[in-house]
């Protein structure tokens, strides 16, 4: 073979470098990948542990309202493992909270979008930016030293309870709606606004008979992703929520969420027990409810799309 | 009521709105700041803290927040580049690319206590790494990656495809064409995401409970051989960091100035964090004004 040939028919130095990024490229791709299938791999068979070594029943996990997993109770012979009441506090701070931002999101948004433009960005921008910044243990600190005390000079009882943790978690997901609905108000066609005022319609009418009807998905996107981060945050809700795992008769009686039992408990247990696998039993529904969020997501994304 | 009085009112009701968010905004700050400033002393932000008497400092959780985060962020960066290198350079739309899609937005969801939970039951149990630096800064990692490649896939895509048809007509390779020009294009908004998710993950706690632990050992800061468990380099000693700090002084409530240390270690966790914030945006354009000025 002569010369030429050789040198065409080898692979070129391009050829190989291209390949070598692909690979270490790819490689890193496959890892984030992986972390998620371990994550997901071995907080589930840690879950599933107390229904398949400790035979507890499903049902008797999901519906019962006992939690009390280190003492026995007498009557049944076995711990209290009913996580109702953390599951009812979780769902009700996550919706309460969503439903009180909800408003104020679209407002802010609307205004950054359609009312003051220019103001919208120069203030409105930053301000929801600092927001979305501001660590969670810093709202936990702000919820303990000036919304409990508040709720407790209003309502008496110790202040601790489902209502502050609403209002901490409703300051915590305002911003993180409010710049996705702003994505979507953003995304609405000039033309939508154009045409909906050359028919004689106020800004308001525009606003709410046009922009927001067309932009509903994208709000509504919106206000799952708040909620998914409602319902998986922990430390800011578990420092004013009071912790005590009854099942929640009043929003100023203490209430406890399946976050603030796993920070409070998972250091106090010993691998392999009871006591221990219903814990990452709880750690389980939180990582389900984060996929029941991305699935919702998806759902409302392609129904959008449809239009 | 007829249409102009409702627009009126619509108005009049969206400004009270937008302008309550600011004054909620500027209540929080100025309420951390106000209460928090005056107990930030240079014997406060170096002195060891102290469980049961006053007058304990946050020296030690200060020093472990700023290595942990340098640690998680050398971790977590090259593997975000490069996979977002994959998504946006290599990647053309199959299934499998789809997938690896929903995973990175999954665990860009998860909660962070489950993050810190898997973390402590590989590192902290599995492997026998004990509640240590090693352990957070990896949980930390798991808790970024997912925003950083977003982020940087973003900076990514923004830069024109022309440039990498320029680069292949000159003969260079893709890999060439990334390194060499896309790469140095992108670099202020790649930083300016880099300084935004190191915000983040400074103030982040739920992931590092039971992985870097909720201690902090006395630090030798004249040893600066990692191998030492005095030292402050090494990685497998335990390290409480500055949000943990907060929570948990605050969740026991039996330090006798609570009140006192609570409010200036989350001065100081707000400072930092909007120092980040803000020093992102102006970093990215000064980057980008020196890169493209010659």
């Amino acid at each position: 073979m002569d010369l030429i040939t050789e040198k065409i028919k080898k692979t070129s130095l391009s050829t190989k470098q291209d390949r070598f990024g692909k690979i270490i490229s790819g490689m890193a791709l496959l890892l984030i990948t992986s972390v998620v299938v371990l994550i997901f791999g071995f907080v589930m068979t840690r879950g599933i542990a107390t229904f398949t070594t400790d035979k507890v029943s499903v049902s008797k996990f999901l519906f019962g309202t006992n939690w009390n997993p280190s003492v026995v109770d007498p009557k049944t012979n076995q711990p209290g493992i009913g996580a109702l009441p953390l599951i009812v506090g979780s769902l009700a701070v996550t919706f309460l909270a969503a439903l009180i931002a909800t408003p104020f999101a679209i407002g802010t948004a609307v205004f950054m979008t359609e009312i003051a433009k220019k103001r919208g960005a120069k203030i409105m921008q930053p301000v929801i930016e600092l927001l979305v910044g501001i660590p969670s243990v810093v709202y936990g600190v702000i919820g303990l030293t000036v919304v409990v005390p508040a709720v407790r000079a209003l309502f008496g009882g110790t202040g601790l309870g489902i209502l502050s943790g609403t209002i901490v978690l409703f300051v915590m997901i305002l911003p993180t709606i409010t710049s996705m609905t702003v994505d979507t108000l953003k995304a609405v066609p000039r033309h939508y606004r154009e045409s909906a005022l050359a028919i004689g319609a106020t800004r308001w009418q525009m606003i709410y008979k046009v922009i927001l009807r067309a932009a509903t998905p994208g709000i509504l996107t919106a206000i799952v992703f708040g909620m998914a981060r409602a319902f998986g945050e922990a430390l800011a809700v578990q420092m004013v929520i009071g912790n005590s795992a009854m099942m929640p008769t009043s929003l100023v009686a203490p209430a406890a969420t399946l976050t603030s039992v796993l920070t409070m408990g998972i250091g106090n247990t010993v691998m392999g027990t009871l006591q221990n696998n219903v814990l990452w039993s709880l750690a389980m529904i939180l990582l389900l409810m984060s996929l029941v969020f991305n699935l919702l997501i998806r759902l409302i994304g392609r129904k959008g799309e449809l239009k | 009521m007829n249409a102009k009085t409702a627009d009126k009112i619509a108005t009049a009701v969206i400004y009270a709105i937008a302008g309550s968010v600011v004054l909620v905004l500027v209540a929080m700050l100025a309420f951390i700041l106000v209460r928090g400033l005056p107990h930030l002393s240079w014997h406060f932000l170096t002195a060891q803290a102290r469980s049961f008497e006053a007058g304990g400092g946050i020296g030690i959780q200060l020093f472990n927040s700023f290595y942990l985060l340098i640690l998680a962020m050398l971790i977590s960066f090259p593997i975000a580049l490069f996979a977002a290198m994959y998504l946006n350079e290599y990647a053309k739309p199959s299934i499998w690319i789809s997938i690896v899609r929903t995973a990175i937005e999954v665990m860009s969801s998860l909660p962070s206590v489950v993050v810190g939970l898997f973390g402590f039951l590989i590192f902290v149990v599995k492997f026998k790494l004990g509640f240590s630096i090693i352990s957070g800064a990896i949980a930390l990692t798991f808790f970024n990656l997912p925003i950083l490649t977003r982020s940087i896939e973003t900076s990514l895509s923004q830069i024109p495809d022309l440039q990498r048809e320029a680069g292949a007509a000159l003969g260079l390779s893709r890999f060439e064409t990334v390194i060499h020009i896309i790469l140095p294009a992108s670099v202020p908004s790649i930083v300016t995401g880099v300084v935004i998710s190191a915000g983040r993950v400074f103030g982040e706690a739920a992931a590092l409970i039971f992985t870097a632990g909720q201690s902090a050992p006395a630090l030798n800061f004249g040893d600066w051989n990692p191998f030492n468990t005095a030292s402050p380099l090494s990685p497998f000693r335990p390290a409480e960091t500055l949000a943990v700090h907060i929570w948990k002084i605050n969740s026991e409530g039996i330090m006798p100035d609570l009140s006192a240390v609570s409010a200036g270690a989350s001065a100081v966790l707000i400072i930092v964090v909007l120092l980040f914030n803000f020093s992102a945006r102006r970093l990215g354009q000064l980057l980008y004004k020196k890169l493209t000025k010659s």
